[in-house]
């Protein structure tokens, strides 16, 4: 019997050969033999992004035209504040810098949170659970020449709704998620993924993006006011309107096409808003009954103010990948369970009043000694 | 010889098999865990007392997602500060992340790991499943 018990502690089926304190195992379970630090869960992440400040700041692989963006936004704030706010300043009031400061430091904020923040990327599956899900889909029945199915349909507020599976992180898409192909992973409440910004937009940064393209346009649109409003003055002044144009002639164009496209776009998305949709569901047209089935957005609250409030104001749900976090080794999962589990055991064997110690020992002459025996256990954890 | 064993020991408890309770999504997008009772616990826990623990944490992320006066308004703070205030105050959800972790380590404490079972936090798998760790079992009813 006991000999049985002995048998069975194979120091090869253990984690780590010798006891290593738990937070100083860095690695995975393959580079064990690595003298190095403990790693952080970011050195390790699997999608395409690229981390900054050990892991605080999170972006995109490609940064797509996030430089031009902010470039483009700091040249005519820049030119703004130089050429128009002086003349503007002297003929009309000072609040026009103040307002345009503040509208201009509100602008690259909400840009550079946009951008610089976890969209809301699902971690992977875990090896252990992507098994259970092959074997539950295989369950399910299915023939041996094609592959089983790998959609869901759940139903949400009585509307179907496919969930599909992601080969990819290997589980089942929560509803409204879908996989970005420039990044690689997963995003809760996908909308999409935006080059300005260099980044996807998603659960989290969504409120972000809103807000900065909102801002954006009251921004362009103060500046393009404030141009104008010089130029008007400059002409009207009596030098004509053809000299004051030649002044400043890069903020005008550059604010005359934005305007438009970001106010557009900013409508665009106040729509969006207001029916809790994403810009994915929409282009797809999810839920807009093309097909000709009565469907309608099982995640609209069908009011536009709770619509709006719950986009906008609404919880804002922490980053689920744990950038910072370090990597676990086998070591601790099993010690720190192990631990808990210990007392718990021998005070059982106690209270039962059975013979046989928890671990076979064969040191124990009688059951009596086993609680001091087993303190010691703990102890020497 | 003690202490060799005393450190084996420390590693006897191995990991049996994983059941995973997956998410339900009949309410939508909120964090909401299935309360189906998985058959390879049968033999380990009451019903009752898994169909309690998932409940609670089910209140519990309710509690966290809930759209109410008090979200609100801390959305609209964070809006007025241009979202700079997250970086130095603890947002309600977190708040709640603390006290949900709180909660497993308890219940592990008090009735997982006594039956050779230990709960994962969900968060640590992205709130995409309730990982139930199943021990193997060597002391109770073995070799007698």
């Amino acid at each position: 019997m006991k000999n049985c018990e002995y048998q069975q502690i194979d120091p090869r089926a253990l984690p780590t050969p010798t006891p290593i304190p738990p937070p100083h195992l860095g690695p995975e379970s393959d580079k064990r033999e690595e003298p190095k630090g403990p790693r952080r869960k970011w050195q390790v992440f699997p999608g395409k992004n690229r981390f900054y400040c050990d892991g605080r700041i999170i972006v995109a692989r490609q940064s797509g035209v996030l430089p031009l963006t902010l470039g483009l936004i700091l040249i005519t704030s820049g030119l703004f504040f130089i050429f128009d706010c002086p003349f503007l300043v002297k003929h009309l009031t000072s609040c026009i810098p103040v307002i345009g400061g503040g509208l201009f430091v509100f602008v690259v904020i909400t840009l550079l949170q946009t951008s610089l923040t976890d969209p809301g990327i699902l971690p992977r599956a875990t090896p252990d659970e992507a098994a259970d899900i092959e074997k539950q889909i295989d369950n399910t029945g299915n023939t041996s020449y094609r592959p089983p199915p790998r959609t869901k349909e759940v139903l949400i507020n009585q509307q179907v709704v496919k969930l599909k599976y992601c080969f990819t992180c290997k589980m089942f898409r929560p509803p409204r998620t879908s996989h970005c192909s420039l990044c690689d992973n997963c995003v809760e409440r996908f909308d999409h993924h935006c080059p300005w910004v260099g980044n996807c937009v998603g659960k989290r940064n969504y409120r972000f993006f809103y807000t900065f393209i909102v801002s954006l346009s009251f921004l362009t649109a103060f500046i393009f006011g404030c141009v104008t409003t010089h130029l008007a003055l400059r002409a009207q002044g009596g030098k004509g309107l053809v000299f004051a144009l030649q002044e400043s002639p890069v903020e005008l164009v550059i604010c005359f096409f934005s305007v438009w496209s970001i106010l557009g776009l900013s409508g665009f998305h106040t729509y969006l808003v207001a029916s809790n949709l994403t810009t994915n569901e929409d282009i797809k047209g999810s839920w807009s009954g093309k097909s000709g089935e009565d469907v309608t957005n099982p995640y609209s609250h069908k009011n536009i103010f709770i619509n709006c409030c719950s986009v906008l104001c609404g919880p804002m749900s922490p980053s689920l990948i744990d950038r910072r976090g370090f990597l676990p080794g086998d070591e601790s999962v099993q010690t720190a369970g192990v631990d808990i589990e210990l007392p718990t055991l021998a005070t059982r064997n106690v209270v039962g009043g059975s013979s046989q110690l928890p671990f076979g020992l064969q040191e124990s002459p009688s059951p009596v000694p086993a609680p001091p025996h087993s303190h010691q256990n703990s102890s020497s954890a | 010889m003690a202490e060799t064993h005393s450190l084996q020991d420390l590693r006897q408890p191995a990991v049996s098999s994983k059941v995973f309770v997956q998410r339900d999504y009949g309410s939508g997008t909120i964090s909401k865990f299935q309360t189906k009772f998985p058959s390879e616990l049968e033999s380990r826990l009451d019903k009752q007392q898994f169909d309690e623990t998932i409940q609670t944490l089910n209140n519990l992320y309710a509690e966290a997602e809930k759209l109410g006066g008090k979200s609100y308004l801390e959305g609209c703070l964070a809006c007025l500060t241009a979202y700079t205030i997250f970086l130095c105050m603890e947002t309600h959800y977190e708040k709640v992340l603390k006290k949900i972790s709180r909660y497993i380590k308890d219940q592990n404490e008090k009735i997982y790991a006594p039956r050779g079972l230990l709960l994962t936090d969900p968060i640590e798998r992205g709130l995409r499943v309730v990982e139930i760790t199943i021990y193997e079992d060597r002391s109770i009813g073995s070799g007698r």
